[in-house]
């Protein structure tokens, strides 16, 4: 115990100086990520800057880098989209309230299948590209190399990403709130159509949109489940052939011998750039939801 | 709470019984109160015979027998931890939604069994509302938390009406009427509170199941809800657990005193009822030396 009347000094050198040195290194560590990332982005954009415009947009890919667009692929990436997100948001919401609302965690199923989902979600993408070619293209389903086929594989490579972030939406709405309800004479179901639910919005809102923004950019799988590469028309239902932006950009980066008067490096740099103004909007659009919304319990 | 201790006192209480700690109108405390000892029991609506609930393997409350009346407010008092807020959640067979919970022992509800197997919870709650220690309201405008209810029991009648009485019945529609649209989250905790019982009325139930109302909340919030359980009792039933000892004395007609005892192997502690009678007899004239030192603070 100290002495009374002893003064309560200031922290002695040493102590202030690790705790400044700490705080340098932080700021280098989050300066050094910043930096990495804006020097990608800042390569990107002086290459493709110059290509972005209405036209680049509206045309159909061709031999010649001058006339080449991103049309069909920006609208296969949109019906895509629209597909997973289709799936995602009845299964993945469904899944996470029999898991937080009905599940016995006592029973060994509904533990394995808690396990599972976490595991599901690191597995790589390419095996689901696999699974998607095995179920959906070829196998039982049959549906060919079609935006269906492409837009549920997609779907399940992201749907453990929905089902956890819907989880602990769930899991947030007090228990107080379903006690209230149920003390009112409603049944487990009105409780949960009604209050846990419309409370848990927000969360999982945010959550299909980031399950979106994961979707958006994946390659491997649509590779392999069969988007086109060089495709002129845009899809016309969901049994059309397709492509998508990220599989655009790779050939356009790799798959296509550029030469000096066709090259189509900046053509490239331009697809990423409108691939990435989506999913920051995207990303931008998440967290604005899940400022404005969010309930503080 | 517990009154200081204080020898004098205790003794002034004896020649000074309970009337005057009672807020009551003398109209009610006279003929009403003195009456209702000399008339026959009135007619029970919960009867409780042997009631035990366990947790698990451990047991939380034994032997629970005693009968609740109509039309009259029944507290149960005693330490913390004796299962008053076990019993109570029996009541309405909320203790269902906890699955480790199992009750024993017959519990009848207008003569009926209220655990029979046919007998459905969501119907129980029904007829059997409840309100909780931390008011709770729904995320929600005012008007949606009182419709709620309604709504999804599929009452019949005009909504606007339906709101407006249960919000005037529990004495809270003059401050919110102007902003029914507004969320229930604006509302100060008495007035929340306030609020959960005209929710809790709006579904027309016989009995109005009280567990701590009180105890979150200001003590002029609290006197608004005493005076409002006063009143409502005139049509309801009320069951209320309460760690105010004065509140149960000005607020309620029977009142059960509950304590904690080791069980027969020295392991578990469980929740009894030591003694149940009017509350008159109960603070002035108690049968057992265990209430006796419970109303007068000589324990906790």
């Amino acid at each position: 115990m100290s002495a009374p009347g002893q003064a309560i000094g200031a922290a002695s050198t040493s102590r202030r100086v690790k705790d400044l040195a700490f705080r340098v290194a932080m700021l280098s560590c989050l300066g050094l990520a910043m930096l990495l990332l804006g020097v990608l982005i800042a390569d990107v954009a002086v290459d493709g800057i110059g290509h972005l415009s209405l036209d680049f947009i509206t045309s159909d890919p061709s031999s010649t880098a001058s006339q080449a667009g991103i049309q069909p692929a920006l609208w296969g990436t949109i019906y895509l989209m629209a597909v997973c997100l289709l799936f995602i948001v009845p299964v993945g919401v469904a899944t996470a309230i029999y898991l937080e609302e009905y599940a016995d965690t006592s029973k060994w199923w509904n533990r394995m299948i808690e396990v599972n989902i976490q595991n599901l979600a690191a597995v790589p993408s390419i095996v689901y590209g696999i699974l998607g070619l095995a179920f959906l293209v070829r196998g039982p389903l049959s549906l060919g190399q079609v935006v269906l086929s492409g837009g549920l594989t997609l779907g399940l490579l992201v749907l453990p990403v929905v089902i956890i972030a819907g989880r602990e939406a769930i899991r947030a709405v007090p228990s107080s709130i379903r006690e209230g309800s149920m003390a009112l004479g409603a049944t487990q179901w009105q409780t949960i159509w009604r209050q846990v639910l419309p409370a848990a919005v927000p969360g999982i809102a945010t959550g299909v949109i980031l399950a979106l923004a994961r979707a958006i950019g994946e390659t491997a799988p649509l590779i392999v489940v069969g988007a086109a590469t060089f495709i002129t028309f845009n899809p016309d239902g969901l049994a059309s052939a397709y492509s998508a932006m990220p599989i655009q950009i790779f050939d356009w980066v790799s798959g296509r011998p550029s030469s000096p008067e066709n090259d189509f490096g900046p053509l490239a740099a331009a697809a990423i750039l409108v691939l990435l103004a989506l999913l920051m909007s995207m990303n931008a659009a998440a967290i604005w939801l899940r400022n404005r919304y969010e309930q503080k319990w | 709470m517990t009154e200081p201790r204080d020898p004098q006192r205790e003794n002034a209480e004896r020649e000074h019984p309970i009337p005057s700690l009672h807020t009551r109108e003398p109209s009610e405390a006279a003929p009403g109160g003195e009456a209702a000892q000399h008339q026959p029991a009135r007619e029970a609506i919960f009867q409780l015979a042997g009631v035990s609930v366990s947790y698990g393997d451990k047991p939380a409350v034994r032997d629970i027998t005693f009968d609740i009346g109509n039309n009259e407010i029944t507290a149960l008092i005693g330490p913390s931890g004796c299962g008053k807020s076990t019993l109570i959640r029996c009541l309405n067979r909320m203790n269902d939604l906890i699955p480790s919970a199992t009750v024993s022992g017959r519990l009848l509800y207008h003569g009926e069994d209220l655990y029979a197997k046919e007998v459905d919870a969501v119907e129980v709650r029904k007829r059997i509302g409840m309100v909780f220690q931390k008011p709770n309201p729904f995320p929600k405008s005012i008007y949606d938390n009182i419709a709620f209810g309604p709504r999804v029991l599929g009452m019949k009648g005009s909504m606007d009406d339906i709101v407006e009485r249960a919000l005037t019945r529990a004495a809270v529609w003059d401050e919110v009427k102007d902003r029914l649209k507004t969320n229930a989250f604006g509302m100060s905790g008495g007035q929340q509170q306030r609020l959960c019982i005209a929710r809790c009325l709006a579904v027309e139930p016989d009995v109005i199941l009280m567990d701590e109302p009180c105890s979150a909340l200001d003590p002029i919030s609290t006197g608004k809800i005493e005076d409002l359980m006063l009143e409502l009792e005139k049509e309801y039933s009320i069951v209320i657990v309460t760690h105010n000892m004065q509140q149960a004395a000005r607020v309620s007609d029977k009142t059960a005193f509950f304590t904690v005892e080791l069980d027969a192997d020295q392991k578990n502690r469980t929740g009894r009822v030591v003694e149940f009678d009017d509350t008159e007899k109960i603070f002035t004239n108690p049968g057992d030396a265990r209430t006796e030192a419970y109303v007068t603070g000589k324990v906790g």
